[in-house]
């Protein structure tokens, strides 16, 4: 449940005898069809932090269809911080299953022990990590806002929001190894790729029946790229809330964005309306998204959508009402109705795009 | 076809507000629902069984007061309900949680076979999703999580095809009952209760299990004492110490606090300027 409890204050912990042969952080390395997920790369930047810390190694996880493909992705992780990278190729692992999947990562953490084991919070992270923990027997601290570990016990504390948000509690696995934690898409900073690292490849074997293993993928159906709105990674974002009342309003917010080349996002009751997709819903049950500016019409700014979209760093809001906790904290802000400031600030982002075009 | 939905009682999350002293949750007051996700779980149930017939059992770990949401899912049109109930369940987390519910799945398995389960892809007081990939493992069912469709299920050969959420995509999945089911939200809607279901469901004898009925011998897999992770801290998020700089200009003419506007931003972040040029086409 996860439910924060009111616990007695915390005592010095020791390193349990049992667990110093476990050591080194790792990071899952999702890939679906050869493609890595950037959340593993933001994952091991984070690792690199807390490998540091602990002064040990960090390594990713890489699983994969045989061939130089899988391999590869090896490489970029040295690139993204690992020192070294366990490798896993085999037919079971063409596409992600939970079965083969589970039984691969379990028995990689059996042989080499890790002491944190970290998965991108997405569909297939949460799917193979709550495999995984229960298959371990060990905690697992899902949607990660913020790790670092304690200095006197070495333990993993994790931050995490609970009840939609409105509270953050921290979380630690102290008698189980290893500890495990989920992070969402964009949470963490990208790091920068250093081309010129490179690392230890652990290549390991696991024995995969084909025929015992009981789930086929029929199909893979990729979303078509070219329609499917990536909120995650845009750089500008223009939101649109219920304070626009009508359907017909939303298209001043298609207007924005598309003089700024932005993405369109929304609060959650514009997708339960139907005026927007589900892909486009920012906040605790959207998307986490990280533009570089995030404009936000006729949106109150309640605590499940902040959670998405706080990380912006330039937060422009609009919105009638003066206390609308959106004045909280977004930097910049308009009292006003979105229908006709929205309008006034495409001419005004037209205008200035030209001028600035025109001065080259 | 049996099939049995894990439901969860949650407070509604919308209305929760945090004490401003004391960081606490202020839960006075704030009416507790059924899970939504849980929802489309359900109705995903109830549909099988409008079309393949059978039974929908609904099972939740909770304290005595989830029986409130138990009933309503009765007054949906499930079958049977189950509280799985005791003191010793307090303070679990997920992985003690998925232990007590499969216990009690297993026991529901010794009377009736069980070809689903169903579960909400996550709750919105722990938000985890965790719960239910621990009950697959540990009762060896297949896992299909983000399941948007059922496409089919073939009984003879029990076999069941399902369309699956991928992050770059959409797997159609092949698998064999039994299997546990996370369902994905927006697949479609719950359904009216009816009359006489509300009747039943008021009158109904939900069955009371505690940790020993449900089948857990060791108190100490379940509960606190079966949870590997621990609850330091709780505390509110920092507020940004300031405040959104509003813009102003005399007349308050939309144009203007356009332009005054984008002046100040583009004065302050003149990496934002050069940035929209590029994006913009
Ligand atoms: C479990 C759970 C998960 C949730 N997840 C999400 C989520 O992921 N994302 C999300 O967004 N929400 C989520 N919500 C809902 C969230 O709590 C809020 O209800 C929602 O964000 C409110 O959306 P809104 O700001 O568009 O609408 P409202 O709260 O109705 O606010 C509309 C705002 O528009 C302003 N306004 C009105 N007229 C005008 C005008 N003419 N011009 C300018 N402004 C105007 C009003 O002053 C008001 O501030 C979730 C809720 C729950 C319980």
């Amino acid at each position: 449940m996860n439910e924060p409890v009111k616990k007695p204050a915390r005592k010095k912990v020791e390193v349990d005898p049992r667990f110093v042969n476990y050591k080194h952080v790792w990071v899952f390395i999702e890939a679906e069809r050869g493609v890595v997920h950037p959340v593993s790369w933001e994952l091991l930047g984070e690792g690199r932090k807390l490998a540091d810390s602990l002064g040990v190694e960090l390594a990713g996880v890489v699983m994969g269809p045989p061939g130089e493909r899988t391999r590869a992705i090896c490489g970029e992780a040295f690139h993204y911080g690992a020192d070294l990278c366990y490798l896993v190729r085999d037919e079971a692992l063409h596409d992600y299953r939970n079965e083969p999947y589970t039984k691969a990562l379990t028995e990689l953490v059996n042989t080499y022990q890790p002491e944190i084991l970290m998965l991108g919070a997405s569909t297939l992270g949460r799917d193979l990590a709550g495999s995984v923990a229960t298959t371990l027997a060990t905690g697992l601290v899902a949607d990660c806002t913020e790790l670092v570990i304690e200095a006197e016990s070495r333990n993993l504390a994790s931050t995490r929001p609970t009840f939609g948000g409105s509270l953050l509690c921290t979380i630690m696995t102290q008698r189980h190894r290893p500890q495990m934690a989920t992070v969402r898409p964009r949470v963490m900073a990208m790091p920068e790729p250093d081309t010129s690292r490179t690392g230890r490849i652990v290549e390991h074997t696991v024995t995969f029946v084909e025929s015992s293993i009981i789930t086929k993928v029929l199909e893979y159906i990729p979303d078509n790229l070219q329609d499917k709105p990536q909120l995650a990674f845009a750089d500008i974002i223009v939101a649109g809330g219920r304070g626009l009342k009508k359907q017909e309003n939303f298209q001043l917010v298609w207007d924005l964005a598309k003089v700024l080349g932005a993405e369109v996002g929304a609060s959650r009751p514009i997708v339960q309306a139907g005026w927007a997709e589900l892909d486009r819903q920012v906040g605790q049950s959207g998307k986490t998204v990280r533009p570089k500016l995030y404009i936000a019409a006729g949106i109150s700014g309640a605590i499940q959508h902040r959670v998405g979209m706080d990380g912006a760093d330039v937060i422009i809001a609009i919105n009638n009402d003066a206390n609308a906790p959106i004045f909280d904290f977004a930097h910049y802000g308009i009292v006003g109705n979105a229908m006709q400031i929205l309008p006034a600030l495409t001419d005004a982002f037209r205008a200035q795009i030209a001028q600035a075009r025109k001065a080259g | 076809m049996h099939s049995v939905v894990c439901i969860k009682q949650v407070p509604d999350s919308a209305q929760i507000r945090v004490h401003p002293v004391t960081n606490t949750i202020m839960r006075q007051g704030v009416p507790a629902i059924i899970n939504p996700y849980d929802l489309f779980a359900l109705e995903e149930a109830l549909r099988l069984k409008d079309r393949f017939g059978g039974t929908v059992t609904v099972i939740t770990m909770g304290p005595p007061m989830a029986e409130v949401a138990l009933r309503k899912c009765l007054s949906f049109g499930a079958d049977d309900a189950i509280l799985v109930s005791d003191r010793a369940f307090a303070g679990a987390d997920t992985l003690a949680t998925s232990c007590a519910l499969a216990s009690a799945i297993n026991k529901i398995r010794e009377n009736m076979p069980v070809d689903l389960i169903f579960t909400g892809k996550q709750t919105i007081d722990g938000d985890t999703a965790q719960v239910g990939p621990g009950i697959a493992k540990r009762l060896d069912y297949q896992l299909l999580t983000y399941v948007s469709a059922i496409r089919e299920i073939d009984h003879d050969n029990r076999e069941i095809v399902v369309e699956r959420r991928a992050e770059g995509g959409v797997q159609v999945l092949r698998t064999k009952l039994p299997c546990l089911i996370t369902m994905l939200e927006g697949t479609n809607e719950m359904r009216y209760a009816d009359m006489d279901d509300m009747f039943r469901a008021a009158r109904y004898p939900l069955k009371l299990w505690d940790r020993v009925a449900a089948g857990i011998e060791n108190p100490d897999v379940v509960g606190l004492k079966g949870s590997p992770t621990v609850v330091g801290k709780v505390f509110a998020p920092k507020p940004r110490n300031k405040r959104a700089e509003i813009v102003e200009t005399i007349d308050n003419d939309p144009k203007n606090l356009a332009a005054t506007l984008l002046a100040k931003v583009f004065t302050q972040h003149p990496k934002l300027e050069r940035e929209i040029a590029r994006l913009a086409k």
